[in-house]
């Protein structure tokens, strides 16, 4: 599961930076803006099976890989 | 009967001091007084929407009937099915009263419609705000006493900070201890005091001794002069520390009551670009637009697939967003050409970020390059609230 996400995010962020820091910021740095949120939120929903409609996404509570594998994992 | 505008003078902070005491004291106590705070809040809202306002008053409690109906009627239809055409219909229901009083003064010979109250439009976003997560099936039940509170909370009603249901409902039922409602009274007398320095001595300072001045120069002068460039960073300066100042006040009162409104405002004069302008200038609203409308709109476009290019959907996302935006100001052209004009600003920032992710190692980047960016968005900026201030409309149009 945890390859799978930071497969998603390597790929929508274009960098590996991603798999190095797992608690790096994604929207401080500016390595996902919203339109890749969007992006994100769709694969998740393709390759992971979760569905998060856009109103139930919280930044805060999304904005690290970490916290993100959480996410997806609790939601499975 | 007496009648105060929220935070314009002295007697009223005297006033809310004085209302607000008791439920200070009781939340040191871990407390909440809610007869008490529905009294004051009600006494507030009468304060504003009474006396002379007495037609705003009447038009703001038909308009929360309204409201309340269709929230209510959407979540019981919601309950049982999910058409898109019912959404569709109950967002437009929501919004009508809304696009009635921005309409009709076109029709009317500029007079106001009697549907109009002020902070119509920030109601406005709370409740469609509200309908969406309906929608999405995260507001499954609400309950009538905590809904009213939410749509009128007193100290946000005229002009924000736009709050969300589930945020404030958080707030609203949750403890607070002690030691926390301490800090909070500190954080709420900073930003009071803070506000008072904004709104009394900045925006007074800009706004009422040197606009008016500057203003009658440029005027007199004629078409574009040296004068136009002046009034353009005193109006910058006078909208900020006015707003921002305004604002401090609603997040302040906010605290004092046990309610963390989000922060309008987080220094955006330093921003390095447009995009990250608008993550530091009218938060709330930003935010609203990004979550409640690009986020939709571009999540609806790719799951249909209606587009494939990733960059000419996130373009169709903020032209559409600041159209709204700008209609949403009011409609007369410079609100509508300061909403295309950050369309464009934005998607021109979009494609230099771009450019720069490709080319990295190329583009210099230091202290020099930081500096420009950022006096560049400020003069930026400064230009769209020019267009903004409709003094180009007096200058070449009146």
């Amino acid at each position: 599961m945890q390859d799978t996400v930071l497969d998603i995010l390597e790929e929508l962020t274009g960098s590996d930076e991603v798999r190095n820091d797992l608690d790096i910021d994604i929207f401080e740095t500016g390595l996902l803006d919203s339109m890749g949120t969007v992006q994100m939120l769709l694969e998740l929903q393709a390759q992971c099976g979760i569905d998060v409609p856009v109103s139930e996404f919280e930044r805060t509570e999304w904005n690290t890989p970490n916290k993100i594998i959480a996410k997806v994992e609790s939601m499975q | 009967m007496l009648n105060m505008q929220p935070y314009q003078d002295p007697t009223y902070f005297v006033l809310l001091a004085l209302g607000l005491l008791p439920i200070m004291i009781g939340m040191l106590y871990e407390k909440r007084f809610r007869v008490y705070e529905t009294i004051i809040s009600f006494l507030f809202l009468l304060l504003t929407f009474g006396g002379v306002k007495w037609e705003q008053g009447l038009a703001l409690i038909a308009y929360t009937i309204f409201e309340l109906l269709l929230i209510y009627g959407y979540l019981a239809y919601r309950k049982r099915k999910n058409a898109s055409l019912v959404f569709n219909l109950a967002v437009i229901l929501a919004i009508l009263p809304l696009v009635i009083v921005k309409v009709s003064p076109l029709f009317d010979q500029g007079r106001e419609s009697i549907l109009g109250f002020l902070g119509i439009s920030y109601l406005t976003f709370k409740v469609v705000g509200m309908i969406m997560e309906i929608r999405d099936g995260i507001i499954k039940a609400v309950n009538f006493k905590e809904v009213v509170h939410f749509l009128l909370f007193f100290p946000t009603i005229s002009s924000g900070p736009i709050d969300r249901y589930r945020r404030f409902l958080g707030d609203y039922q949750k403890k607070i201890k002690r030691d926390k409602y301490f800090k909070l009274l500190d954080k709420a007398i900073w930003y009071i005091f803070l506000g008072f320095l904004y709104k009394f001595i900045l925006a007074y300072f800009f706004g009422t001794l040197l606009l008016p001045k500057v203003s009658a120069l440029a005027l007199s002068h004629g078409g574009w002069s040296w004068w136009v460039v002046a009034y353009m960073y005193v109006y910058a300066m006078d909208l900020f520390f006015d707003f921002a100042g305004y604002s401090l006040f609603a997040v302040g009162i906010s605290y004092v009551m046990g309610v963390e409104t989000p922060m309008n405002f987080n220094k955006p004069f330093i921003s390095k670009n447009i995009k990250d302008f608008w993550n530091r200038w009218h938060m709330t609203l930003s935010f609203w637009f990004r979550d409640y409308i690009y986020m939709r709109l571009v999540f609806f476009i790719m799951k249909k697939k209606l587009m494939k290019n990733r960059v000419a959907i996130a373009n169709v996302g903020y032209l559409t967003l600041f159209l709204i935006m700008g209609f949403w100001h009011g409609l007369t052209w410079y609100y509508i050409v300061y909403g295309l004009y950050h369309a464009v600003a934005i998607i021109l920032c979009d494609a230099w970020l771009r450019f720069k992710k490709k080319h990295q190692e190329k583009i210099p980047h230091n202290k020099f390059t930081e500096a420009l960016a950022i006096f560049t968005t400020f003069n930026v900026v400064c230009f769209s609230f020019l267009i903004f201030s409709g003094f180009l409309d007096k200058l070449f149009f009146v």
